[in-house]
């Protein structure tokens, strides 16, 4: 149970949020444009690391927004936290 | 038996109370403050339970929770019995019933004894490597392993007691009382720190509030004064919480503690009464301070598992704490000083010490020659070859060690004794400092693992911490709360610390004996009855990781998890694979550090707790009125309303021919209505939606398909446009809140431009749905100047009205085929608006029905429910539903799968109708659908997904996804049941009112 700092609450009990996975995939903006791979590439592959990877939390419990968080998911340690559309804080 | 061991008056033990408590079907007699492991050795028993592979006989070995061999059954035969609770950590009361374990049909004669006798045949894998073969065996070889597998006996009714849990956040909290713990508290509280005390003793003083060695000082008074004076003190402190009786279980990462606070165990029946018994402290601390102390060792030798042998510091224990001697003609067997202050304890109180047989050459420590001053006897450089007395210690027979330390020399010496204590040294209790992530590394030098990486805000302190004499305990501890609190003074910058230097050890991991290891029964975990040899074997069998041998022996696999032989086990694997112990590492140390009930994990959270649940404004009448109800996600919905004993099939029949002949009601609140606006509101729905939005008029409803991005049906629902920039969603009543989540994530992650902001509201409305062709007399009477005709109020539009001073919103939307309302009233108003529309619609016999009638209801339609008649693979297309998939919109959730390969695919599971060819046969929801009979293995085309006797068309129905099933109308299949095959036929899903006449009726 770690403790996440929402952006928009503070810090809170992870109870209170959901894990939306892989941060940073944008959706196409031409869909229909896009061969079976590519679509696939964007709708089913993720790259679920051993290590620190950038990922989407909400805070459904609680404010509900959306955020960015930068993990270390071998130790759960949280690198950074910041909102949606902001560029990751340089390491 | 009797003969009363009790040695002086101790301040922990109230003589002035004596207490009865049973053991085995006995009564025997203690006082307020024993433990029931005091209480039963003052009473001289030591036999209190049977090891779990052999049955040997096994006595008290520890005085705290690391008890590996006295768990007992408390309170056998009730629902309040307990299994596996160490009779160290029971506090006695009047009335207590307790019981040995893993025995039949006595501790005293145990049947299961003869397996010590055939040990020899019960090598490390026995259960492995006999129950192999043959293979058809063995469903009767897990008769007998059932059978005898397990330890002691679960209550068979429900728990009566009350559990509770906690939240507690505070500055620091500090685990484990002793020395250590309590001056961090203190000073942590003194500088501000919202501190929490934890200990699962009842007891502030760890070990040192009986330390009475006269050669250890602070400020010139024993450690055992000092301390008592300090803990004095805590009780003025403000910012302190102390808890007592309350054990740290599990220690999680980001400081997250999970503790049992034990309120009722220690009282008597008529003081348990309606109080929590136990309590979950879920503890969120900026900092921890582990001062979990260190857990002495035991010494691997031949039989060193009688009743009788115990640990020196327990013995210590008993005899200063509890006031009782563990025997009348005591020996102690060591590697180091700590047994020599045992030994000096009982020689002050007058107890016969006969012998200390030391492993080392020597010692020069004070306390030494004052015991040879004392004229006990010390056999240096000697080893316990073997131990000698079946239910009890009689005697051991020691031998010269040789120079290495591997085998032994000379003659055996035989010496009498009734109680043998042991010391091998201490092992930091670090298992919760493991737990929460942090790394060990392993002490060449005192043969310990020691805190090494903290991963979080905490420190170990005291012996936990690898300190183990006062004076380093003082130093270090002050230094490191000034460091990790960053203050400047403390209480502990001017004591004044004497100690007895002396710090010599000699560490042989398995001791030798003058018979071959394979003659010895060395035990390393008591619990398991894995000894030194199942360790080697496994070695010789090739395993090599510690994790491996672990499961293989099951050593530390006790409910005691080897708190006493864990690092022998180690130790020995080194020694045997030639490797060094800090390259092997530990096992992992694991939650709860001790067991915990299932009663304390789950609190409050029984019976009618146990679930969340939502009632609609409606849900008085329901029960009123006999409703039957479904938990629909968490609501609880009427199902169907019987009369006079109606079966539910009745009940059902009846409710939907009414429905259709005349008027039915359904409490429709449930559905999850989102609302919607701003400026972008419509490009938002074009986008979530797989039909168009942009030209539906305001006061105009639409049913909309959901998908999700591969393109599967995720939801539905009917959405109104009340404005401009203004729409109310509904969704399934299942889906609302998942739906609500999946658009938010869509506005704020990939199209934060839109101008849409989303509410739910669905508990905010109460809905009441009024079905069938008098539905719309039944409206006009309640709002009786609402223009009703179909050229104001067409099928698919939205009025607002008012019923009396009631504002309400009236959609004319049907799920069953029939001319219908759906009238939404704010919440309070809805039991108002149900009963008034009961009232008028009381000369058409309106008929309340529940979601049981409703399905069957939509079913005569062909309308299908998502997540009953899809099941997360299924595409529009598949649902035969081509026509609300838009082929204009450029881009909507999902629309691009549909044109994957495998969304395109002919041979797709696909929505159909199916019939019986003997209408009176109902189909099974869930049965597979074939084409042939014959085949083998027979190719499932797909399975029933909705079925039920349609009463209004007189015959059974049903909804089924069969692959290629577009191209099959007409088509016979099976339907292959238990007992027999039934014919079906592939029909239009659209069984009733193809052309949707009556929803003008």
């Amino acid at each position: 149970m770690f403790l996440i700092n929402c952006p928009y609450c503070g810090e809170r009990d992870q109870q209170e949020f959901k894990a939306g996975g892989e941060a940073h995939i944008e959706r196409p903006k031409q869909p229909t444009e896009l061969s079976d791979d590519e679509w696939a590439e964007y709708l089913f592959m993720r790259k679920n690391i051993k290590g620190v990877q950038f990922e989407r939390w909400n805070h459904s419990h609680g404010c509900r927004k959306w955020f960015n968080m930068i993990r270390d998911t071998s130790n759960d340690e949280i690198k950074a936290i910041y909102k949606m559309g902001e560029k990751p804080p340089s390491q | 038996m009797t003969k009363n061991l009790r040695v002086k008056s101790s301040e922990y033990i109230d003589e002035t109370n004596r207490i009865s408590f049973k053991f085995n079907g006995r009564t025997y007699h203690g006082f307020k403050g024993d433990t029931l492991a005091s209480a039963l050795l003052a009473n001289n028993v030591h036999l209190v339970g049977r090891s779990f592979k052999y049955h040997r006989p096994r006595g008290i070995m520890t005085s705290g929770s690391e008890e590996p061999n006295a768990i007992v059954q408390v309170n056998p035969g009730t629902n309040r019995t307990e299994p596996n609770v160490r009779a160290t950590e029971v506090e006695i009361y009047e009335g207590l019933d307790a019981s040995s374990q893993n025995c039949w049909p006595s501790v005293e004669f145990d049947i299961g004894g003869i397996n010590n006798f055939l040990s020899p045949f019960f090598p490390a894998g026995f259960y492995y490597k006999t129950f192999m073969w043959p293979a058809s065996f063995w469903e009767k070889y897990e008769f007998f392993i059932r059978h005898s597998a397990g330890l002691g006996k679960s209550p068979s009714s429900s728990d009566p007691d009350i559990y509770d849990h906690r939240n507690i956040h505070c500055d620091v909290l500090v685990v484990g009382a002793g020395i250590s713990g309590i001056l961090a508290a203190k000073n942590a509280a003194k500088n501000n720190f919202k501190t929490l005390l934890v200990d699962e003793k009842n007891e502030l003083g760890g070990s040192t509030i009986f330390e009475n060695n006269e050669f250890n000082k602070i400020d010139n008074k024993t450690p055992s004064e000092w301390l008592k004076k300090e803990i004095k003190e805590l009780k003025n402190i403000k910012n302190l919480e102390i808890k007592t009786r309350t054990s740290v279980a599990a220690y999680h990462q980001y400081n997250y503690l999970l503790a049992r606070e034990n309120l009722t165990d220690h009282l008597e029946a008529k003081d348990k009464k309606n109080k929590i018994r136990q309590r979950l402290l879920k503890i969120r601390a900026r900092k921890v301070i582990l001062a979990t102390g260190a857990l002495e060792r035991p010494l691997i030798f031949n039989n060193n598992d009688r009743p009788g042998i115990m640990l020196s510091s327990a013995i210590k224990k008993y005899s200063e704490f509890y006031g009782v001697a563990c025997g009348s003609k005591n020996v102690f067997f060591t590697n180091n000083d700590s047994a020599y202050e045992s030994a000096l304890s009982l020689y002050n109180k007058g107890i016969n010490v006969e012998a200390i047989i030391d492993i080392r050459e020597q010692s020069e420590s004070k306390i030494v020659k004052k015991v040879k001053e004392a004229g006990i006897k010390v056999y240096w450089s000697h080893t316990i070859v073997d131990t000698a007395g079946y239910k009890r210690l009689n005697g051991i027979s020691i031998m010269k060690l040789s120079n290495d330390g591997t085998s032994v020399t000379g003659s055996k010496i035989f010496i009498s004794c009734d109680c043998l204590g042991v010391a091998g040294g201490w092992t930091p209790a670090v298992h919760l400092y493991t737990q929460s992530g942090s790394k060990l590394k392993f002490d060449e030098e005192k043969q310990i693992f020691l805190p090494n990486q903290n991963t979080s805000e905490q420190m170990s302190v005291g012996s936990c911490g690898g300190d183990f004499k006062i004076d380093e305990i003082v130093k270090n501890l002050n230094q490191k709360l000034k460091d990790n609190l960053n203050i400047k003074e403390t209480d502990l910058d001017n004591i004044k610390v004497e100690i007895d230097q002396e710090n010599s050890k000699r560490n042989i991991w398995l001791l030798p004996s003058d018979k071959p290891l394979g003659k010895t029964k060395p035990f390393v975990d008591y619990q398991n009855d894995a000894t030194a040899k199942d360790i080697k074997l496994a070695l010789r069998e090739g395993f090599r990781s510690i994790e491996h041998v672990k499961r293989y022996t099951t050593t530390g696999m006790g409910t005691d998890q080897g708190k006493l032989g864990n690092m022998h086990a180690l130790g020995i694997i080194a020694d045997t694979a030639g490797v060094k112990m800090g390259e092997l590492g530990t096992t992992t140390f694991r939650p709860p550090y001790t067991p915990l009930t299932f009663g304390t994990i789950v609190g409050r959270n029984v019976g009618k707790f146990f679930d969340i649940f939502r009632r609609t404004p409606m849900n008085d009448w329901h029960v009123k009125n006999k409703a039957e109800f479904e938990n629909v996600g968490q609501w609880k919905r009427a199902w169907y309303y019987p009369i006079n004993g109606e079966t539910m099939h009745q009940a059902v029949q009846r409710e939907s021919k009414a429905a259709r002949e005349s008027a039915g009601i359904l409490d429709a609140s449930t559905l999850g209505k989102i609302d919607i606006q701003g400026s972008d509101a419509s490009e938002f729905l074009n986008r979530v939606y797989t039909n168009a939005w942009s030209k539906l008029a305001i006061g105009k409803c639409r049913y909309g398909l959901m998908l999700n991005e591969d393109g599967m049906v995720y939801d539905d629902g009917v959405t109104t446009r009340l404005g401009e920039n203004h729409y109310i969603m509904t969704t399934t009543t299942g889906g609302a809140a998942n739906v609500l989540g999946k658009l938010e994530d869509y506005l704020q992650t990939e199209w934060p431009e839109l101008d849409v902001y989303l509410t739910s509201v669905t508990d905010h409305y109460a809905t009441a749905s009024l079905c069938g062709p008098n539905s719309k007399k039944i409206l006009k009477k309640i709002i009786p100047d609402l223009d009703l005709s179909d050229e104001n109020f067409p099928h698919m539009s939205f009025k607002e009205a008012k019923i009396g001073n009631v504002q309400c919103r009236i959609m004319r939307i049907s799920f069953t085929g029939e001319h219908s309302y759906e009238i939404n009233v704010q919440a309070s108003y809805g039991k108002d608006l149900w009963e008034k529309c009961m009232e008028a619609g009381q000369e058409f016999n309106i008929t309340p029905y529940g979601t049981e009638t409703m399905h069957l209801l939509r079913a005569e339609k062909g309308f299908i429910i998502v997540g009953q008649d899809t099941d997360g693979t299924m595409t529009p297309i598949d649902l035969q539903m081509d026509w609300i998939v838009s082929k204009k919109k450029y881009d909507f959730i999902g629309k691009r799968s549909l044109y994957r390969s495998d969304t395109m695919r002919e041979d797709r599971k696909q929505l159909v109708g199916l019939l019986t060819d003997d209408p009176n046969i109902v189909l099974e929801e869930g049965a597979q659908i074939v084409s042939e009979l014959n085949q083998n293995p027979v190719e499932m085309l797909g399975h029933v997904t909705s079925s039920y006797f349609s009463p209004n068309l007189n015959k059974s129905i049903a909804l089924a996804v069969v692959r290629g099933g577009k191209d099959m109308m007409g088509k016979k299949l099976f339907v292959p049941m238990e007992n027999k095959n039934i014919n079906v036929t592939v029909a239009n899903p659209v069984f009733y009112d193809e052309k949707n006449k009556r929803l003008n009726v």
